[in-house]
């Protein structure tokens, strides 16, 4: 009999401890399809972060490493000057990426770091209970921004993949999400390019992807989507934001 | 004297909440009390267990080696908390989904079907409180006058038809 | 009075705006976080400010920036994220500038767990950060003292112009007990003559730490040097505990403390005399409480990491009695049993758990 949907081989057997209907699930899985695809599982070095993004330490079947909250970035940075021919990506939170590791993602684009980084935004702090991010969006109520978020106080949301797209380093920035069919395989492609951009050595490539969390949003999962459509589609720009000539080419 | 109670159950069942209840049924008769919820990344499912202390004089180490008493919601919470009561102390099961086949003579164990006595009011999610009231007998510092103070003061003002609840839930744990 | 049902972390809020405190700066990190979801909630409300920092190399610059205007200022984190803020401190203790920091100690080292740890001890009470400064360190051992410590580490800070650490644990922060939301009566503090705030009308100040030469250097160093001893002269503070007639002294702080007043009196009960020493200062650590042991046949020192208060215990005693060690790790405590337990194997007595 032919086998038509099964689990990817690059994801490991462990059934996945996220919450019923977080998204991280399907991010795990198209990463993993790719990984399959491109048959990069034996030559790859994940990097997870902290946060609940931190738990892909165990459920991709690639190598993988721990680093400190906010440092993926530089870690993988460590690790892909020390084996410059193999694929080195960081798989970061919201949190991770925009607000405590803010330093390394502007200076991995700007030095072109040839790795790529996955930034998955839901759009709060989401291991720790729940607390505001630089991405929540306006008048959104965290637990440390009970209030909603005052944006004449703590600023506006931070779009991550626009402000890296201005770096001349980035060579492949996308801003995805997975709330639909439609846009899960459009997802997919974006991640499976960012890693070819990888070995093709063009430079450094992030996707970002909009990713439900219905524990700390309070939402029931079908709720949760429909507040990430109706909330955060309209305040981040989505689409492939900057690919050069050469990742065109590719 | 002194309590010393484990409560265990399901996320989402309420073990924090009669842990809460317990507290404030003790600090309201002017008791020392102190409550130490299990903490850590609770909010991806799995079991959830507080414990609580009630006492005349001060509390000095809150850590439970053993317990004079246990609330147990859940079968995984029976297995693991039936151990942990101290010869001669009370275990109360909720029968209705927990099987107390797995036996201990030296204690006594109390079967409660709160989950269907539960559902006799009309919620389910009741059954913890039913435990409460089926417990309340064998404690030494809190009675149901004490529980209905701390009811009061933890849910009654802001809805008063859950005050009227969750102490129905507990007088028929009592049997009252 | 009556008393309000709180988790340690909400005591130290309520604490610290009930003390003045006008301005947070923190990042989340748990087991610490309440600390920073209950100011967000009330201290906009008794007009101070929180803002949550890009990390915690922020938060600990943005109190360094807000304590040079004079104005009273906290922040809260936990070990990793303490451990980022060691910089800061030093800078801090540098341009001795008054600010409150709470360490809810988690297990390490690296990222740990949640549980209670008492790790981070030198790091605190050393310095973790560079250049050899001290500061005060207040280990509070339940609900009313995270309460009433935090309230007076801001007179404390401001009276020395120094950081004062709060040293916490996972199990203290989470823990509910009553708190008696006590008044803290107004101290005689000195003005605060050193703040930035426009120098219009008066002659120009600076708020820094650089030293230019050598010279000046050492002149600085000197100043610090005196400070730091007569905090250490002043500020010694301990619970004894049944400690007066006892043979066997236990030594604990914090949690531990707590825990071991529970097995002296079931130890006293079967007639054998242990007494504690509850360091309330870890820094400076209360060498005073050592200096008569007459009649003291033996010393366990009860920690949650692989020995770090113990060593200050030794060089109090100076080898007069001997000096054991107990600990538990990775986020478990010990139990009154099992410190009796030991007590009886080191010191060859019997005892019944
Ligand atoms: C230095 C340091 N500060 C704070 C923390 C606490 N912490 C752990 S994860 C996290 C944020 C997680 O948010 P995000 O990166 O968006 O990931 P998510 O959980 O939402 O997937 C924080 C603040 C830490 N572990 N280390
Ligand atoms: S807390 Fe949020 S982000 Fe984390 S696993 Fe649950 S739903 Fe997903
Ligand atoms: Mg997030």
């Amino acid at each position: 009999m032919q086998r038509v949907f099964g689990r990817p081989k690059g994801l490991t057997e462990l059934p996945f401890h996220y919450c019923p209907g977080c998204t991280h699930g399907v991010i795990h899985r198209l990463i993993g399809e790719v990984l399959e695809e491109l048959d990069i599982i034996g030559d790859t070095i994940g990097v997870a972060p902290v946060g609940c993004a931190g738990f892909s330490l165990d459920f991709f079947a690639c190598d993988f490493v721990g680093a400190a909250h906010g440092r993926a970035q530089a870690v993988a940075t460590g690790i892909k000057r020390a084996l410059p021919d193999k694929i080195v990506f960081t798989y970061q939170g919201d949190g991770d990426i925009a607000a405590i590791g803010t330093a390394h993602s502007i200076h991995v684009a700007a030095r072109g770091e040839k790795i790529t980084s996955i930034m998955v935004n839901n759009a709060v702090f989401g291991m720790t209970g729940g607390q505001m991010a630089p991405t929540t969006i306006g008048g959104q109520i965290t637990t440390t921004s009970p209030y909603g978020r005052d944006c004449a106080l703590v600023g506006a949301p931070i779009d991550m993949p626009k402000t890296v797209a201005t770096l001349s380093g980035a060579v492949y920035v996308a801003a995805c999400s997975v709330d639909t069919p439609k846009n899960i395989i459009q997802a997919k492609k974006c991640l499976k390019k960012a890693f070819q951009v990888q070995q093709a050595g063009l430079g450094y490539a992030l996707v970002s992807i909009l990713s439900t969390c219905p524990t700390n949003w309070g939402l029931s999962p079908a709720d949760s989507l429909k507040w990430l459509q109706e909330n955060m589609l309209p305040v981040y720009e989505m689409g492939e934001l900057k690919m050069t000539e050469e990742v065109k080419a590719l | 004297m002194m309590d010393k109670i484990l409560l265990a159950g399901f996320g989402g069942q309420g073990v924090m909440f009669i842990g809460k209840i317990l507290t404030y049924a003790g600090m309201l008769d002017g008791r020392e009390v102190c409550w130490i919820p299990s903490y850590g990344p609770e909010m991806r499912g799995g079991t959830a267990n507080c414990s609580v202390v009630i006492s005349d004089e001060e509390i000095h180490s809150p850590v439970i080696e053993y317990a004079d008493f246990a609330i147990v919601l859940n079968q995984p919470s029976y297995d693991k908390f039936l151990p942990r009561v101290k010869p001669g102390g009370v275990l109360v099961a909720n029968s209705s989904i927990v099987s107390t086949a797995g036996k201990r003579d030296d204690i006594e164990i109390i079967a409660v079907p709160a989950g269907d006595m539960a559902n006799e009011l009309g919620n389910v999610s009741l059954a913890n409180m039913v435990c409460l009231g089926a417990l309340l007998p064998k404690l030494t510092m809190v009675d149901l006058a004490s529980v209905e103070k701390a009811v009061s003061a933890v849910v009654g003002k802001k809805k008063p038809e859950l005050y009227e609840l969750n102490l129905a839930a507990v007088r028929k744990g009592l049997g009252k | 009075m009556s008393k309000e049902l709180m988790k340690g972390n909400e005591a130290i809020g309520e604490a610290a705006i009930r003390a003045g405190c006008k301005l947070f700066f923190g990042y989340p990190i748990t087991p610490s976080t309440e600390i920073v979801e209950y100011l967000s909630k009330h201290l906009p409300k008794a007009g101070g400010t929180v803002l949550q920092g890009e990390d915690e190399v922020a938060s600990i610059n943005m109190c360094y920036g807000a304590a040079t205007t004079g104005a009273r200022v906290m922040t809260a984190s936990s070990s990793p994220g303490f451990s980022l803020k060691q910089e800061g401190m030093s800078y801090l203790a540098a341009a001795e500038l008054p600010v409150v920091v709470v360490n809810v100690n988690r297990t390490g080292p690296g990222l740990g767990g949640l549980g209670p740890s008492q790790a981070d001890y030198f790091q605190c009470t050393k310095g973790g950060g560079h250049g050899g400064y001290r500061q005060i360190v207040l280990a509070p051992s339940k609900g009313q003292e995270l309460y009433d410590f935090t309230m007076e580490a801001f007179d404390l800070a401001d009276k020395y112009r120094t950081p004062v650490v709060i040293l916490s644990d996972g199990f203290l922060g989470q823990m509910m007990e009553p708190v008696e939301l006590k008044k803290r009566p107004k101290a005689d503090l000195p003005a605060k003559d050193w703040v930035v705030g426009g120098c219009k009308g008066r002659a120009k100040r600076k708020v820094a730490s650089y030293s230019l030469t050598n010279e000046i250097g050492e002149v600085n160093n000197l100043h610090w040097e005196a400070k730091f001893a007569e905090m250490k002269d002043s500020l010694q503070r301990w619970e004894a505990f049944h400690a007066e007639d006892a043979e066997y002294l236990i030594v604990g702080y914090g949690t531990c403390g707590r825990i071991a007043k529970s097995a002296v009196l079931k130890a006293r009960r079967q007639g054998i005399k242990v007494g504690l020493i509850r360091p309330i200062t870890l820094w400076p650590f209360p060498e005073e409480a050592f200096a008569n042991l007459d009649g003291v046949k033996g010393i366990l020192t009860v920690e949650l990491n692989f020995g770090q208060m113990v060593e200050d215990v030794k060089l109090a005693v100076e080898c007069r009695t001997p000096v054991y060690f107990h600990n538990r790790l990775g986020g478990m405590l010990p139990s009154e049993n099992e410190i009796l337990r030991k007590l009886g194997q080191v010191f060859d007595l019997a005892v019944e758990v």
